[in-house]
C-alpha cells in the first residue's frame, strides 16, 4: 500500500547511504525528497512540514554527523518519526464488562461504512467468538438498509432493522434494547454517511451517541482521500469525539498518506484496515509496521501472523522434514499452492516481503489465473504421478494436458519447474539462502 | 464550454447553438450556483489560512508563491501541476507581462481553467439509443450520478431513459439503482444478485432498444482500479455492449469523489486503460474538499470533466464549468 512512497525514499537515501559523511546540503536535498513524496503520497502538507522539520533537526544534530554511517542513521531517524506519527504500537477495542459493547460507525458518504460494519462483525465473532447484532441506521441512502442486511448476513452477525421510515435515533436505541435481551456481546451501529460539515446530521450523529452511548467510536476514512482527510477528521473528532480509525479501500495502489494525517491531526489511532472486497479481508491495522514498510523494510511481521492463521503447525513441521529429506512431491506442494491462495492475492503476499516493495514489484505480476492451471494439471495426476513426477512421459503427459485443459508444453514447463524448485528447496533446506533475484527471474 | 445542461448535451435539435444566449432566469440560477459552490467551498478553511488572500499578490516576493503553492496543494492539485502554474505565473510576473495583484488574481484563474478545458466536453445524445456506461471506485456515487443524470435528461431534454443494473456484485446495489429509476421516472432493467454483469448490460440495451428508450445508462460495480480481474470484466461488459451495438457505449463516464488525492489521477490512468473514458464526474463537490485532483487529471490525461455533484438531491448534479471550478479552487 506504501510502496510506491517507500520507493521514493529508498532512492532518495541510498544517494545518502553510499556516502561516509552527511552534509547540511544532502540533508536538504533528502528532505526536499521526502517532502515531495510525502506530498504525492497525499500526508497533508502542514503534517509533511512539521514532519521534515523536526527529521532535518534530528539529522542535523550531533547524532549524525560524524557518525560511522551517516545514512542508516537518516533511514532510521526517518522510521522513528514515521514510527512515531503512525501511533507507536497498535491498539485495540476495549470490551465492556457488561454486554453489550455497543460500537458506532461513522464516516463520509462513500467511505465503506456498511461494509466495514460487516467485516468487523466477522472479525470480532471469529478472533473473540462473540456474538455480534448490527443495526442499520442509515435510513436516508437508498437500499442502504438492504446491503446491511446481507452483508450483515453473510458475516454471520444479527441485524437489527425497522426499514427507513423511522428516526435513525430511534432505531439506535431500540436496537440496543434488543441486543440486550438477545445478551449479544457487541453491537455494531451503521449510521448514514454524513459531510462533516452538514450541521444538520453531524447533530443526528450526537443524538445517536447519546442514545446508544457506544464505547468505541469508530471513523471509517478512505484511504485515497486526499489533503481534506484533516478537516474531515477534525471535524468529527468535534462533534463525536470518535475513538478510532478504520482505513478503508487499502488493497489498492494509494499511498494512503491519510492514514498519517489523520493520526497527527486527531491524536486517534488508527485500528483496523480494510483491504479487500471479500469480508474477511479486514485486518488490525500496525502502525509499527507500516513505517518499516513505508521504508521498504518489508512488512514480515504481517505476513507471519496471516501464515500462521492459514498453516497448521504440525503440517508445517511435517513439510520442512520432508524438505530436508527432499521427499517433497507435487502433492505436497499442490497442498501449499492452496494454503498459500486462502492467504489473499499473491502480489500482495509479496509485497510484504522486505525487497519486494517497490521497484521488483512493479515488473512482478502474478497471474491468478496461471496458478488455476497450475493447480488444475496438478489435479488431473493420479497421486502416483503426484508424487513420482518422473513418471510423467508421453502419453500420460498428453492424458494429463487433456484432463486440465491445457497443452502438452504446460505440462512439461510444470514438471520441469517442480524439478527447479525442488532443487531450491534442497539448498534452503541445507541452509543456503537462495539468489532472490534469481528466484525473481524464474517467477517472472 | 459547457455551462447550462443545453450546452452539455449535443442533441440533434441545433445542439449548444440553439442555446448560446441563455436566458436571463438562468443566468441569475447560475450565479446563484457559483456562489454556493465557492461558499462551499471555501467554508472551512479558516482554520488552516492556507486560503489565497485577496492582497496574495500586492507584494511579490518568495513568500507569495510558497503559500500560492501551498493552497494549490491543499486544494488536492498535486505538486506536479501546480509546480506548472505557478511557475508560469511567476514568469509573467518578473517579466512584467502581468502586472497588479487583480490581473495576477486573474490570470491565475485563467490558467488553471486553461488546464481545465481540455477535449471534448460535451456529451452526445443524439445516437438512437444513445448508451452511456459509468464506471469508478468504489463509493465515489456511480448509482447516485446515474440517478440524477436520468432526471435531468428527462427534466432538460425531455428523453426517455432506460437504467441497467449491471452492479451485480455490490450487496444492494440493484435496490439501490431501482430506487432511483423510481424517483427519477426512468425506465429499469436488471438480472439477479451475482449474475454476470454483461449479461445484463446486453439485455439492458435490448429492451431499451424494444421499448423506445432514448438513452440508457449502464450503472457497473465499483471496483478498485488496481484489480486485474475486475478490470478485465469492465473491459468485457463493455464489449459485450457493442455486440448489441457496434458503436456503443457513446460515452463512458468515470466518477471521481472530490475528496480524493493523488490517488485518483491512476483510477483515471487505469480505468482509460481498460475502458476508453470520455469524461470525468466530479462527486462530493459539497463538502469541504476542492476536488484539484480533477486538474490534474485534465492535464496530465486530457481527460474533461463534464459534471459536477454537488448533494444528494435528484437537482444537485451540474454541467461543469472550468471558470467557475477554476475561480472556486482559489476563491479568496
Amino acid at each position: 500500500m506504501f510502496d510506491a512512497l517507500a520507493e521514493k525514499l529508498q532512492e532518495t537515501l541510498s544517494d545518502v547511504r553510499g556516502r561516509g559523511t552527511l552534509t547540511e546540503d544532502d540533508v536538504n536535498k533528502a528532505m526536499r525528497e521526502i517532502r515531495l513524496a510525502l506530498l504525492e503520497a497525499d500526508v497533508n502538507f502542514k503534517v509533511v512540514k512539521q514532519f521534515t522539520a523536526k527529521v532535518k533537526e534530528r539529522c542535523l544534530g550531533s547524532d549524525v554527523i560524524g557518525q560511522l554511517n551517516p545514512g542508516q542513521q537518516v533511514v532510521k531517524i526517518v522510521n522513528e518519526e514515521l514510527t512515531a506519527l503512525m501511533g507507536g504500537a497498535s491498539a485495540g477495542i476495549t470490551f465492556s464488562p457488561r454486554p453489550p459493547t455497543v460500537i458506532l460507525m461513522a464516516g463520509l458518504q462513500g467511505s465503506g461504512k456498511t461494509t466495514a460494519t460487516g467485516k468487523l462483525a466477522r472479525l470480532l465473532e471469529q478472533e473473540n467468538g462473540s456474538s455480534v447484532a448490527v443495526a442499520a441506521c442509515d435510513v436516508y441512502r437508498p437500499a442502504a438498509v438492504d446491503q446491511l442486511v446481507k452483508v450483515g448476513t453473510q458475516a454471520g452477525a444479527t441485524v437489527y432493522q425497522q426499514g427507513t421510515d423511522r428516526d435513525p435515533v430511534d432505531i439506535a436505541r431500540w436496537a440496543l434494547d434488543q441486543a440486550k435481551m438477545d445478551g449479544k456481546d457487541v453491537l455494531i451501529v451503521d449510521t448514514s454517511g454524513r459531510l462533516h460539515i452538514d450541521e444538520r446530521l453531524m447533530q443526528e450523529l450526537k443524538d445517536i451517541r447519546s442514545a446508544v452511548r457506544p464505547h468505541a467510536i469508530l471513523l471509517v476514512v478512505d484511504a485515497m482521500t486526499g489533503q481534506d482527510a484533516v478537516n474531515v477528521a477534525e471535524q468529527f473528532a468535534e462533534a463525536v469525539d470518535f475513538d478510532g480509525v478504520v482505513m478503508s479501500k487499502l488493497d489498492g495502489d494509494a499511498r494512503g498518506g491519510a492514514a498519517l494525517s489523520v493520526k497527527q491531526v486527531t491524536g486517534k489511532p488508527i485500528l483496523f484496515a480494510s483491504v479487500g472486497e471479500k469480508l474477511d479481508q479486514f485486518e488490525r491495522f500496525h502502525p509499527d509496521r507500516m513505517a518499516q514498510r513505508i521504508l521498504g523494510m518489508g512488512d514480515v511481521l504481517s505476513l507471519i501472523e496471516k501464515a500462521e492463521r492459514q498453516f497448521d503447525e504440525d503440517e508445517a513441521k511435517e513439510l520442512e522434514r520432508k524438505l530436508r529429506r527432499d521427499e517433497f512431491t507435487l502433492e505436497d506442494f499442490l497442498k501449499q499452492l492452496k494454503q498459500l491462495r486462502r492467504m489473499g492475492p499473491l502480489t500482495s503476499i509479496l509485497g510484504m516481503m522486505p525487497g519486494l516493495a517497490g521497484q521488483q514489484m512493479k515488473n512482478l505480476k502474478v497471474d491468478e489465473r496461471e496458478l488455476d492451471r497450475i493447480q488444475a494439471i496438478i489435479l488431473s495426476m493420479t497421486p502416483e504421478e503426484r508424487r513420482n513426477p518422473e513418471l510423467i512421459k508421453g502419453s500420460r503427459r498428453l492424458r494429463i494436458a487433456k484432463g486440465s485443459g491445457t497443452n502438452v508444453q504446460a505440462v512439461n514447463q510444470l514438471v520441469k519447474q517442480f524439478g527447479q524448485m525442488r532443487k531450491l528447496m534442497k539448498q534452503i533446506g541445507k541452509g543456503k539462502m537462495p539468489d532472490l533475484g534469481a528466484l525473481m527471474r524464474q517467477a517472472r | 464550454m459547457a455551462r447550462d445542461w443545453t450546452d452539455l448535451f449535443l442533441t440533434g435539435d441545433g445542439g449548444p447553438s440553439a442555446a448560446a444566449e441563455p436566458e436571463p432566469e438562468q443566468q441569475e440560477k447560475r450565479r446563484g450556483f457559483f456562489r454556493r459552490l465557492r461558499e462551499n467551498m471555501s467554508k472551512p478553511r479558516e482554520a488552516l489560512t492556507t486560503e489565497i488572500q485577496a492582497t496574495l499578490f500586492d507584494t511579490l516576493d518568495e513568500e507569495t508563491w510558497e503559500r500560492l503553492e501551498e493552497a494549490l496543494i491543499m486544494a488536492d492539485v498535486g505538486a506536479r501541476t501546480t509546480a506548472g502554474v505557478v511557475g508560469t505565473l511567476e514568469d509573467e510576473a518578473t517579466s512584467g507581462k502581468v502586472e497588479g495583484g487583480p490581473a495576477l488574481q486573474e490570470r491565475l484563474v485563467e490558467l488553471l481553467a486553461g488546464i481545465a478545458r481540455t477535449g471534448d466536453d460535451h456529451i452526445d445524445v443524439r445516437h438512437e439509443p444513445t448508451v452511456i456506461m459509468a464506471v469508478g471506485v468504489n463509493g465515489t456515487g456511480k448509482t447516485t450520478t446515474i440517478g440524477k443524470l436520468a432526471w435531468h435528461l428527462q427534466q432538460e431534454l425531455g428523453k426517455k431513459v432506460l437504467l441497467g443494473a449491471a452492479d451485480t456484485f455490490r450487496a444492494a446495489a440493484v435496490e439501490q439503482l431501482q430506487l432511483w429509476a423510481e424517483r427519477s421516472g426512468a425506465d429499469f432493467v436488471s438480472g439477479p444478485e451475482g449474475s454476470d454483469p454483461g449479461a445484463v448490460a446486453f439485455d439492458a440495451i435490448a429492451k431499451g432498444r424494444e421499448r423506445g428508450a432514448d438513452v440508457i445508462i449502464i450503472d457497473t460495480a465499483g471496483r478498485l482500479h488496481t484489480q486485474d480481474d475486475l478490470m478485465a470484466e469492465l473491459t468485457k461488459v463493455r464489449r459485450v455492449i457493442q455486440k448489441q451495438m457496434p458503436d456503443a457505449p457513446h460515452e463512458t463516464l468515470l466518477t471521481v469523489d472530490a475528496t480524493t488525492g493523488q490517488n485518483g489521477l491512476r483510477q483515471a490512468k487505469l480505468f482509460s486503460e481498460a475502458v476508453p473514458v470520455d469524461g470525468i464526474v466530479l462527486t462530493k463537490l459539497d463538502g469541504t474538499a476542492k476536488g484539484g485532483i480533477a486538474l490534474a487529471i485534465a492535464g496530465e490525461l486530457g481527460i474533461p470533466v463534464k459534471l459536477i455533484g454537488i448533494g444528494e438531491s435528484l437537482e444537485d448534479l451540474r454541467p461543469f464549468d472550468a471558470d467557475d471550478f477554476a475561480r472556486a479552487l482559489v476563491a479568496p
